[in-house]
């Protein structure tokens, strides 16, 4: 097998159970990556996030993951035990999640926090940890970081939060950053200083990058290739700066649905969608 | 006419000041856009103008009538927001039917069945979806409650923050196809608060920008269309947004 290849996944399947059968989520899904940047698209329901939580072992019973192959750099991930799968986790993969809101501890000061991820996988003395924050946040492009590693999540913006979990998760120096939907609760001007972030680390440091979003347009500027996933299924992958010719009805359909700057339409195209009965 | 004129408008929660001198009007049937980041005080001007951040001077006129400082039953019946978020917005125990005929109990309005199958249709809610409760909904599907709950009482302005962010972008076109439609059929009056521009384009006829409490600059959508700002902010704005696939 080729060195660069990361992550293979094979007839992936997650599956949840009803009261009367097992409703499968992702059905069967396979890819490759190698140290490159892959964007998941997709409406919400897809299935994407639950792709990428399924790299970490991150869906818990009564979900079920099954797949052919789940091997990370040759680790057969299925395979792993939860100690096993907690010297991974962080240290070699590592995810970012949507709101930093919700993602950070609020009565922990950002600097423990960074800190924490560091020490559960390294042994450094104090001095050699807080120069590595404080390096990881000049990075992040955060002002003043001596400032920063003092102040409580509730201290700073959503723009700032998001790239401080950046930069815990980026600080043991994985090799698979997993980012879903990092930018979808930050403004536009900030959600490209966000993604400039991480793509400057991405490149430098080499890693590989999955990319969860709903934003097409944004994931096709960020990313090599893409993803394209309805219930479950991928339905096109295709290289990002062709994303405009996608063939399939459904990425056609949402790309027609997104307006643009310059919108003289008089009706927005919509997808044709069963209007489904809830249950 | 004017719909809604602002005039130096300074909004205050407590003593923290969040907008300074902010003046506008808007014509009757218009579609008026206000862009800005967030935090720069956008929907606080909504908020001040129905009544739900009670602390400004200035004045606020809406349908030639100075608005209190508080919320008012009259006003109530001429204008209504519409909020962000679907999910928040709607009380999680309470079906649709009682979620829409609140607004005819409190303003006493007795053809209650009636108003609230036509509302329905008009959002485009199937009629089976009455006694259902929120969770039993989609997102775009509580958004058309919420906007139906908006116009139930049938006013001219409705407030728009933000009515799209929270959804997918296919979902999204259907709810912006609707406030397109529901505008040309009852001629109605928005003011959205967004920061997404090309939905800006999209809907709206005039906009303006806020930074940090501040007007930047009002524009017509021609403007925005073409990328033709005075204002380095709105460039930088319009750049942020911009490498939209053509």
């Amino acid at each position: 097998m080729t060195e660069d290849k990361l992550l293979e996944v094979k007839n992936l399947r997650i599956s949840f159970p009803t009261t009367r059968d097992r409703i499968e989520v992702v059905k069967g899904i396979s890819f490759d990556l190698g140290r490159e940047k892959l964007g998941i698209v997709g409406e919400s329901g897809s299935g994407k996030s639950l792709t990428g939580r399924s790299i970490l072992k991150l869906i818990r019973a009564p979900g079920q993951v099954t797949a052919d192959k789940l091997s990370f750099k040759n680790i057969d991930l299925l395979a792993q035990n939860e100690k096993q799968m907690r010297n991974i986790r962080g240290s070699k993969i590592s995810m970012i999640m949507q709101d930093p809101k919700f993602s950070l501890n609020p009565v922990m000061t950002i600097g423990a926090q960074i800190s924490e991820s560091l020490n559960a996988h390294n042994k450094l003395s104090k001095s050699e940890v807080n120069q590595r924050v404080i390096d990881m946040l000049n990075d992040v492009k955060i002002n003043d970081p001596e400032r920063v590693v003092k102040l409580y999540p509730h201290e700073v913006s959503g723009g700032m939060g998001q790239r401080i979990m950046i930069a815990m998760m980026l600080i043991p120096q994985p090799d698979l950053l997993i980012a879903d939907e990092p930018t979808s609760s930050l403004d536009v001007s900030v959600q490209a200083q966000v993604l400039n972030v991480i793509d400057d680390l991405i490149s430098q440091k080499g890693m590989g990058l999955i990319l969860i979003s709903h934003d097409l347009v944004l994931t096709s500027r960020y990313c090599d290739r893409i993803l394209v996933m309805k219930s479950g299924e991928i339905v096109e992958e295709c290289k990002a700066s062709e994303l405009a010719n996608a063939k399939h009805p459904y990425t056609r359909g949402l790309l027609a649905a997104i307006p643009s700057l310059n919108e003289t339409r008089d009706e927005l195209p919509t997808l044709n969608r069963l209007q489904k009965e809830p249950i | 006419m004017n719909a809604i004129e602002l005039n130096k408008l300074d909004i205050f929660y407590g003593d923290t000041q969040i907008t300074d001198n902010i003046s506008f009007d808007i014509k009757q049937g218009e579609s008026f856009a206000l862009v800005g980041e967030s935090g720069s005080g956008k929907s606080t001007i909504l908020k001040a103008i129905m009544g739900l951040a009670p602390k400004w001077n200035g004045s606020i006129k809406v349908n030639n009538v100075a608005r209190s400082h508080g919320i008012d039953y009259d006003f109530a019946a001429q204008c209504q927001m519409v909020f962000q978020d679907p999910y928040g917005s709607l009380h999680p125990r309470k079906t649709v039917d009682a979620t829409l005929s609140e607004p005819l109990t409190i303003h006493r309005i007795s053809d209650q069945n009636e108003r609230i199958e036509q509302v329905m249709q008009s959002v485009g809610l199937d009629l089976s979806f009455r006694f259902r409760y929120p969770h039993q909904l989609s997102g775009g599907q509580r958004q058309r409650v919420v906007i139906a709950r908006a116009l139930i009482l049938e006013p001219k302005i409705l407030l728009l923050d933000e009515p799209t962010s929270a959804l997918d972008v296919s979902v999204q076109a259907e709810i912006l196809n609707l406030f397109k439609k529901l505008r040309k059929e009852r001629g109605l009056t928005y003011l959205m608060v967004t920061h997404n521009l090309p939905v800006v384009s999209f809907l709206c006829d005039r906009l303006a920008v806020i930074k940090a409490g501040k007007l930047v600059e009002v524009t017509g959508v021609e403007q925005l269309r073409q990328g033709n700002f005075k204002h380095a902010y709105t460039q930088e704005l319009y750049a942020a947004s911009g490498g939209v696939i053509s």
